[in-house]
């Protein structure tokens, strides 16, 4: 009987401890009114932008895959069937460009910045990137992730040394200690914070501008449906994907 | 007796879970594998995650296994309840077990906040990986020895008390020899689950090198830019797992099947 039982609960703790890795930001979707489907494969904090442009042209069939832009380009090298890549860094399309996964060169479509945010309230009392971080709990990102990388090359200039207590993979995972109030503040990009609402306050990072974050879009090589892919880009770089993307905070380039 | 055709679908299984195992070390670099893992991210967090593996499994066996002797004893409602409640953290999604340490032992939780106007402050901190540990890998040794303390009954007890032992003495001279075994098979499942935490660290305790980044934390931090370096410690989890798991089925082919016999 207890042998029986035991090879099962190894395979029950290998799969649980396997299947921590990956929680996607959300999962494709899909809108059933075109012939030619177009997938895009965009970085996690274009959710909500993405989300909403993706259903301004009725005839185009939108999916949408949302993912760190590292993992997406992981993703696409090993066969996965995007049309459309948009990543929030130049670094990581350049990436995808070395690997021959591009068919044009990319377009940069928006743009954002670095800002402070502290929960509602501002507990620990903090005014800025400034000595009155010091002794108060920082979350950034990881100096590996595009986010990680802007805070530290703001913090440089600002001639501040960030002591953070935690150094997240993502973006959004800064912001969710913000904005439960287990961190005192963290570094997020302003369309970050802007989703949080009012759940945040925003401290302006005087010199963030210089460190702006560009967000490049290309289609890829192997596009299934290379002319709805065309289609997207010149959606999100036109007029009407333009103006989702600025009610969401981001700036046009 | 066997059926042959049992085969088919057997070697199936064993090819779809062991072809992914077998193929880092296949795809590893091995000539760069001292590098790879003598780095200081790799030393601290595989230093932090045996610490921290260790603690964690150390408290589940100081509060597991009086809870499971408890539970091995009682069928009542009570009893039910408890064994149920205390086997869920098993089978949630660690993002879940994640949140709800949040929200209990968080800044602003049920119990850390009261804590935290005592200037003590639990998220963020080593201990923060630790409760997580325990958290999601104590069930797995409360189940495992309650199991095997049922399929062993309790007979020797009663003889030892017909004999004038008290319950103390009977416990600690009659039940725990012989369950010996059962416990360290399920403290070996239990480091091996502590070990492979992920996603109620991450939630509940952040990532800071050498603080609360942990193993498998610092292989999905270096997986997106370092392939090798990720695989090189992903081979040091699936070595330190495997040999944990093998020491287990060799202890539990070891422990009492029986009771009386």
């Amino acid at each position: 009987m207890k042998r029986g039982i035991l090879p099962l609960t190894i395979a029950a703790i290998l799969a649980l401890a396997g299947c921590g890795g990956g929680i996607p930001a959300s999962g494709p979707h899909t809108t059933d009114n075109a012939s030619s489907p177009v997938t895009v494969f965009a970085a996690a904090s274009l959710t909500a932008a993405y989300t909403e442009i993706a259903r301004l042209d009725p005839d185009l069939d939108v999916r949408l895959s949302f993912d760190g832009s590292p993992t997406l380009v992981d993703q696409i090298s090993a066969g996965a069937p995007a049309d459309v890549l948009a990543t929030a860094d130049e670094a990581t399309m350049e990436r995808a460009a070395e690997g021959g996964l591009l068919a044009g060169e990319p377009t940069i479509f928006a743009t954002t910045t670095a800002v402070l945010i502290v929960p509602a309230g501002n507990p620990a009392g903090i005014t800025g990137l400034d000595a009155s971080l010091e002794g108060t709990k920082l979350v950034v990102c990881a100096a590996v992730v595009p986010c990680g990388a802007t805070a530290r090359r703001i913090a440089d200039a600002a001639g501040v040394t960030l002591q953070p207590v935690s150094e997240e993979q993502k973006v959004t995972d800064v912001r969710g200690k913000v904005v439960s109030g287990e961190a005192d503040a963290g570094i997020v990009f302003r369309t970050d914070a802007q989703a949080a609402g009012d759940q945040v306050e925003v401290l302006e990072i005087p010199g963030a501008q210089a460190a702006a974050t560009r967000y490049p879009i290309a289609t890829v090589t192997d596009a299934a449906h290379p002319e709805a892919a065309a289609a997207f880009v010149a959606l999100v770089t036109g007029v009407r994907g333009q103006a989702v993307l600025a009610e969401h905070g981001f700036t046009a380039p | 007796m066997t059926p042959r055709w049992l085969y088919l679908p057997a070697s199936l299984a064993v090819a779809f879970l062991a072809i992914p195992l077998l193929g880092i070390p296949l795809r590893l670099a091995w000539a760069d594998l001292p590098i790879l893992l003598s780095g200081a991210t790799a030393v601290d967090a595989l230093r932090l995650s045996l610490a921290t593996c260790l603690t964690a499994t150390a408290i589940s066996v100081g509060l597991g296994v009086p809870l499971a002797l408890l539970l091995a004893r009682n069928d009542g409602p009570v009893a039910g309840t408890v064994r149920t409640l205390v086997t869920l953290p098993m089978v949630l999604p660690p993002v879940v077990a994640g949140l709800a340490l949040l929200i209990t032992f968080g800044r602003r939780g049920t119990v850390g906040a009261p804590l935290s106007t005592l200037g003590i402050e639990i998220g963020f901190t080593t201990l923060a990986v630790v409760l997580a540990q325990v958290f999601v890998a104590m069930p797995y040794l409360i189940t495992s020895v309650e199991g095997a303390l049922r399929t062993a009954g309790f007979a020797r007890e009663r003889v030892a008390a017909t004999l004038g032992a008290s319950p103390t003495y009977a416990l600690l001279h009659v039940t725990l020899p012989v369950m010996a075994p059962a416990v360290a098979t399920g403290a070996a499942l239990t480091f091996a689950r502590a070990l492979g935490e992920f996603g109620a660290t991450i939630t509940f305790a952040g990532a800071l090198q050498g603080v609360t980044r942990t193993l498998p934390l610092e292989i999905y931090l270096v997986r997106e830019l370092d392939t090798d370096s990720a695989l090189a410690l992903s081979l040091v989890l699936i070595v330190v797992a495997g040999l944990t798991v093998a020491v287990t089925s060799w202890l539990s082919r070891r422990a009492p099947r029986r009771g009386l016999t």
